[in-house]
């Protein structure tokens, strides 16, 4: 007899941070609701109330040691509007840009090198004890040096104007507590062309992997989808700051040039049961219909250009079988991960021919504010803070809504996608379980970040009979 | 004669000690010459099926899961390093202890948006919370502890090296740091 059951993959790896996925079972054996579930919650919505809002920045990027940064400077952009702040001096921002800057390489070359690529080379089905980075390391050490250069001249970026490679200090509400020495600028200045080139071997070895395999990786997960990104008032790429676009999946706007103060008007977000990471939606398209992506194929859908050469010509390459229309495979989120990593090198390198980083004029302020809210494009997409601060200098209130949490949909739909695509029968084979990972992986999902109110996907399947009794398990490893 | 083996776990951390680990850069190709890498959230395997000879233990225990992971570790792991402050006493997510778990849920969930139909989620799906966090200690005995948040890359790698030379680490004052 056939009983509606369900399967649990927990916790699914090489993903940054604690999630599972479920998939439940109708009694005919076809594919029911599946779930992927944020499993972890922090309260950092509560416990920062209470404290003085230019400690912020420093205790919100404990969130996530994976892109600290982003949090850092998101809720610094936030603390500038409560210090009555709305454009930094020259330096502050150019010196907050290269740290974000050397923060989306560094972590795009973590999720491409060492946690993703290994499914793309050594095969979604490949031998599970090679299949991570140690057998990157071992199989192909020309990727692996790629991967450790690229990433250490990152963190070298971020060491060097925040003092730590992980968890730094710089941003102050209102600007920047020191700038790019002459010294520090002249260290990285030697690595700086190595690292784009590196950033375009990295390029053309993601191509060379998804062509390969072309007509496979194209359907992976993959459905049309709208998308939500910060682009430039010129329609640049601009993963530091800018206005908030979205647009369907023909490509057409949805909405342009929304300011943070307005995201409530335009993002709303649900809560369901049996998540730990909510549902946000375009609300003039309804919670139906409204769900969108976030992240590295977000940033290049939405923009009209990007302002690096090397980038540019990467994205024309990227977006031509389209048409002008935007690309929806889920797993061409690599390639365009790649393609945001170079940008970021490009950006790096860029800025340290400034002379403006090694500007002394670091912080202003204003006339205080009750409230300031900010955003930025973390690596994984766009991230917004929100907060309110009182006469006595302390925070009442915050908003936190992550990258990560913007594609819980997508993420769940490429979930339910790939189910339906490879399971047969009641048999949780291997091939599932890898493929349920390897569509959630091209996400990135930062569980981190959604734990906060989100972190550690490992592998256990559970199937279950309808009155919820378990009938089998079984665990990778 | 085998190389000794290292399995790592984040629990109630945000991952920074996990990738101040990596930090250290090209010294991992010494790394996996020096262990075999066993459960991790860096490789697919998720369950332990030996005797694991040291354990990295990132973040405190916030729900049953994270207990029942560090349980795991305890149990197959000889020696085993709570790394980092969230695993040695609580860190960031432990000032939610300040307050109740329900107020930190409607702070999260609840409060502050537009939208009336919000709720607390509830799932036979999701792992039960603590009623505050516990740094690792107070759950099983931990070896050693390797304190800052993270450790930085140095800290760590002269951690892993003195254990693995069977050596009780005495770090220089530089390495310890606390923040």
């Amino acid at each position: 007899m056939i009983e509606a059951r369900k399967i649990v993959v927990d916790p699914v790896s090489r993903v940054e941070g604690h999630g599972k996925v479920t998939i439940r079972l109708n009694a005919d054996g076809s594919v029911g609701e599946t779930r992927f579930l944020v499993v972890e919650f922090r309260g950092f919505e509560r416990f920062i109330r209470g404290r003085p809002y230019w400690e912020v920045a420093m205790i919100v990027q404990r969130l996530c040691g994976i892109c600290p940064v982003s949090h850092h400077l998101c809720a610094a952009k936030a603390m500038d509007k409560i210090a009555g702040v709305d454009r930094l001096t020259v330096a502050a921002d150019k010196v907050r840009r290269i740290m974000h800057y050397g923060q989306v390489l560094q972590s795009n070359a973590v999720h491409f090198f060492h946690l993703a690529s290994p499914d793309l080379l050594f095969g979604f089905e490949g031998p599970v004890e090679k299949r991570n980075f140690v057998g990157t390391i071992e199989n192909y050490p020309e990727v692996a040096k790629w991967a450790i250069f690229v990433r250490k001249f990152g963190q070298s970026v971020i060491k060097a104007v925040g003092g730590k490679k992980i968890h730094p200090s710089l941003a102050v509400p209102g600007g920047v507590n020191k700038n790019l020495s002459i010294a520090e600028r002249d260290a990285l200045r030697i690595d700086a062309d190595r690292v784009v080139a590196w950033c375009g071997d990295a390029l053309e070895l993601c191509k060379r992997l998804i062509r390969e395999d072309a007509a496979r990786l194209e359907a992976f997960g993959t459905f049309e989808s709208s998308y939500v990104s910060l682009v430039r008032a010129d329609g640049a790429m601009d993963l530091y700051d800018g206005g908030l676009r979205a647009i369907g999946s023909d490509g057409a706007t949805i909405f342009d040039g929304v300011t943070p103060e307005t995201y409530d008007d335009v993002i709303g977000d649900e809560v369901r049961p049996w998540s730990f990471m909510k549902f946000p939606y375009i609300r003039s398209l309804g919670k139906e219909q409204g769900w969108f992506r976030v992240g590295p194929l977000a940033q290049v859908n939405c923009c009209d250009f990007i302002d690096t050469p090397l980038a540019e010509e990467a994205r024309l390459d990227f977006k031509r079988p389209g048409g002008g229309k935007p690309i929806h495979a889920t797993l061409y989120q690599h390639w365009a991960r790649v393609i945001c990593m170079l940008h970021a090198a490009e950006k790096v390198k860029e800025l340290l021919y400034d002379d403006d980083l090694q500007g002394e004029d670091l912080v202003i302020s204003g006339e205080r504010r009750p409230e300031g809210a900010a955003w930025i494009e973390a690596p994984r997409g766009v991230l917004y803070h929100r907060y309110r601060v009182d006469g006595d200098d302390l925070v009442t209130n915050a908003k936190l809504a992550v990258a990560t949490t913007n594609n819980n949909e997508a993420i769940n739909r490429s979930v339910n996608k790939v189910a339906i695509d490879y399971l047969t029968g009641h048999e949780i084979t291997d091939v599932l379980l890898n493929n349920i990972e390897v569509a959630v992986r091209a996400y990135d999902p930062c569980l981190s970040c959604a734990t906060h109110a989100l972190g550690d996907m490992p592998l256990l399947v559970t199937l279950e009979a309808p009155d919820g009794a378990i009938v089998a398990t079984r665990a990778r490893g | 004669m085998p190389k000794p083996t290292l399995a790592t776990c984040s629990l109630a951390g945000c991952f920074g000690c996990h990738m101040s680990l990596l930090d250290i850069d090209e010294r991992i190709l010494e790394l996996v010459e020096l262990f075999d890498l066993d459960r991790s959230p860096l490789d697919d395997k998720k369950v332990f099926d030996s005797i694991v000879d040291v354990g990295f233990v990132e973040g405190g225990c916030a729900n049953e899961h994270n207990v029942q992971t560090l349980g795991e570790f305890r149990a197959h792991c000889k020696v085993l390093i709570a790394v980092g402050a969230c695993a040695i006493n609580g860190g960031v997510p432990a000032l939610r202890n300040a307050f109740s778990l329900r107020e930190c849920l409607e702070a999260t969930y609840v409060g502050d948006t537009p939208d009336a139909d919000h709720r607390i989620p509830f799932d036979a799906d999701l792992p039960l919370l603590l009623d505050r966090v516990y740094p690792a200690h107070e759950i099983v005995k931990i070896d050693y502890f390797l304190p800052g948040c993270p450790p930085s890359a140095d800290t760590i790698w002269e951690g892993l090296k003195e254990l693995l030379a069977g050596r009780t680490p005495g770090l220089p004052y530089q390495l310890l740091k606390y923040d």
